[in-house]
């Protein structure tokens, strides 16, 4: 359920980012009914909420794989899960009406975010009643176990700014919020990537990965950038200078890892291993291209003195975009054929799908392409035309945006013929056994 | 010790060190900037409930439709504001505001100018990659 409800949100993601997106190129359209300042919200807190639902429901279906919940765990879950649909759905048609917190990226007002925490404690709770240690633990329940722990605390600090005393610091209340965010990221990519660590367990059959002193080590680096990286958000803003030093120095090795782990479990696969999650495996393999793809620039993105020509540019765009699309959305999809899809070692890739999937990586390929070209662009005009006024300085943009539109254009094409049929697909029990829970 | 309590030490020491780090940030003197007056912090209320930061950027972070506008008071003034929130543009919504909350907006970017500064252009690069503001 978690994770057909999680598909929806990406269908809305793509549909309000192809909206705004026609904003970029004709200024203004439609401006009376979704101006820009309803469709980003519309569009980022989708895809966020897509990331966030799937998350979840890949954890839970894989836990209950791990043990059996029991009836009490089940009505928890389903609480969770009634908690966190209804509310987001609730802040989606909040923004249409134009109520607005105005915060980045949650932009909803702030009594929705009751609905939120207390989700966040039943998942804790769920978690831990159900994982009394993590003694002898492979290292995806360490990683769920510190993603769920910092949602909750990353969710509750970035609402900090509803006490008047913190709110009315403008540098203090900025360097909180993207603190909170920079873990936030964090702390979700734990539920994402120890997901796929498990999926790529099962898939070769064993733990020898899991539990290698190796997958700790880069668990223990990452769960350490994850607290003190966030500097990198905030390198222009006049804050304290240590959080700028600290965030440079630990800089961004989390993407290296992951991209490292898949890297290393690719080599160990056996043809059969493959055949039998063929469409897993396709995702994972791309988004370890993606991985290297975003870290180059993410290493350049963490140096303060490059920092400062792609800050408030499109190369930051291309970098999210870039990631919760090539990344994540790759990894979550993923888990979502396996789970969804379930194994079945009849079917080869079907035509159809290696058609949406090659689509879906062309397209992004040049989306994120021409993000980083109109975000060049911009950066020149900040450096060296400042008298240029800003309309002419967008105007110029204008190609840019087009080939980023039309790619756009494919890319959410492509994603809608991957997500419909999964979508249409009844679930399958899993021939490992439990049949996932969530599922029905 | 075993292998579960190194790993469990490595654990408990990274959150006490996460826990330091975000205490001392939350009660350090914040000296860099003076807190917002009564009008300008009706000011910021305005901006979050209209949402400007969909379009707009303080210190870059933001949406990026419209330009950054942290310093666009010290550089072009209140009454230049002011033209843009009454009528709007082809792309900015006219958001038909009150006076008063013209007033309070136009004093809450008094204020973010008063904090610092953020066009990039003016930052000093060190040879480390580290930079400086002027
Ligand atoms: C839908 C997007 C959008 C929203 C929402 C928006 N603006 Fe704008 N704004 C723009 C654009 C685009 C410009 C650049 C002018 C142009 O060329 O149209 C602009 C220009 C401005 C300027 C002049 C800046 C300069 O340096 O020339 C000010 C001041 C301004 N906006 C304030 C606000 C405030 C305050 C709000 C919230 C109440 C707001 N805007 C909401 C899009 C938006
Ligand atoms: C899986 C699909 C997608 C995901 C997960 C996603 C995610 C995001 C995120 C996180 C942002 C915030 C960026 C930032 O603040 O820097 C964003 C912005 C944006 N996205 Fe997407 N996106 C997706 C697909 C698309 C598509 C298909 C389009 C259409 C062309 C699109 C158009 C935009 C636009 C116009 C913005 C606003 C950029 C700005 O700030 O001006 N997105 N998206």
């Amino acid at each position: 359920m978690f994770i057909r409800v999680g598909l929806l949100f990406l269908l809305s993601a793509l549909l309000f980012g192809l909206l705004a997106a026609i904003q970029y190129i004709v200024p203004g359209a439609g401006k009376d009914i979704f101006s820009f300042e309803k469709l980003r919200p519309l569009h980022v807190s989708s895809a966020v909420f897509w990331i966030l639902m799937t998350a979840m429901g890949a954890v839970l279906t894989f836990l209950q794989e791990i043990n059996q919940f029991s009836l009490k765990s089940i009505r928890i879950q389903k609480i969770q899960f009634y908690l966190f649909s209804f509310s987001f759905i609730a802040i989606i048609i909040s923004y249409c009406f134009g109520i607005f917190g105005g915060r980045e990226y949650w932009e909803f007002q702030p009594v929705f975010s009751i609905p939120i925490i207390l989700g966040w404690v039943l998942f804790l709770s769920l978690f831990f009643s159900n994982n009394k240690t993590l003694k002898d633990k492979p290292v995806y329940l360490w990683m769920w176990a510190t993603g769920v722990i910092f949602l909750l605390f990353t969710y509750c600090e970035s609402n900090l700014w509803v006490i008047p005393g913190i709110r009315n610091r403008l540098v203090q209340d900025m360097t909180i919020q993207w603190k909170s965010y920079g873990s936030m990221v964090g702390a979700w990519n734990m539920l994402v990537y120890g997901s796929s660590i498990y999926l790529m367990d099962k898939i070769v059959g064993n733990q020898k990965y899991s539990r290698s002193n190796m997958a700790f080590g880069l668990f223990f680096l990452s769960l350490f950038n994850l607290m003190f990286n966030w500097g990198h958000h905030i390198y222009t803003l006049p804050t304290a200078q240590y959080t700028h030093i600290i965030g440079y120095a630990v800089s961004m090795t989390e993407l290296f890892i992951l991209g490292r782990i898949i890297y290393l479990w690719r080599q160990s696969l056996t043809f059969d291993n493959r055949k039998q999650h063929i469409h897993a495996y396709w995702f994972l393999y791309a988004a370890d291209i993606w991985v290297f793809v975003n870290l180059g620039l993410a290493i350049a993105m963490s140096v303060p003195a490059l920092n400062i020509y792609m800050h408030g540019t499109h190369i930051i765009v291309a970098h999210t975009m870039g990631t919760t699309i090539g990344i994540n959305t790759m990894l979550l999809l993923a888990c979502a054929f396996e789970i969804i899809g379930g194994r079945d070692t009849t079917v080869s890739i079907k035509p159809n799908f290696k058609f949406a999937f090659l689509t879906t990586n062309i397209s992004l390929a040049v989306f994120f392409i021409s993000l980083l070209l109109a975000g060049i662009a911009k950066s020149y005009w900040q450096f060296n035309e400042p008298s240029l006024p800003y309309g002419a300085m967008i105007n110029t943009l204008r190609p840019y945006f087009y080939v980023f539109f039309a790619a756009g254009t494919c890319l959410t094409i492509g994603f809608v013929l991957l997500i419909v049929p999964l979508l249409r697909t009844k679930h399958k029990i899993m021939p490992d056994g439990i049949s996932a829970l969530t599922e029905k | 010790m075993s292998n579960y309590q190194w790993k469990m030490s490595v654990f408990i020491g990274l959150i006490v060190l996460y826990a330091i780090y975000t205490t001392v940030l939350y009660f350090r003197e914040y000296k860099e900037a003076l807190p917002a007056d009564k009008l300008a912090q009706t000011g910021k209320i305005i901006w979050q409930q209209k949402n400007c930061v969909a379009c707009h950027q303080l210190y870059g972070l933001g949406g990026h439709l419209g330009p950054d506008l942290t310093n666009v008071y010290g550089h072009k003034g209140a009454p230049y504001i002011k033209a843009f929130l009454q009528s709007g543009t082809q792309v900015m919504p006219n958001y038909h505001l009150s006076e008063s909350e013209m007033q309070a907006l136009i004093s809450f970017l008094k204020y973010t100018n008063s904090t610092g500064i953020a066009d990039p252009n003016t930052f000093t690069q060190h040879p480390y990659g580290t930079i400086s503001a002027q």
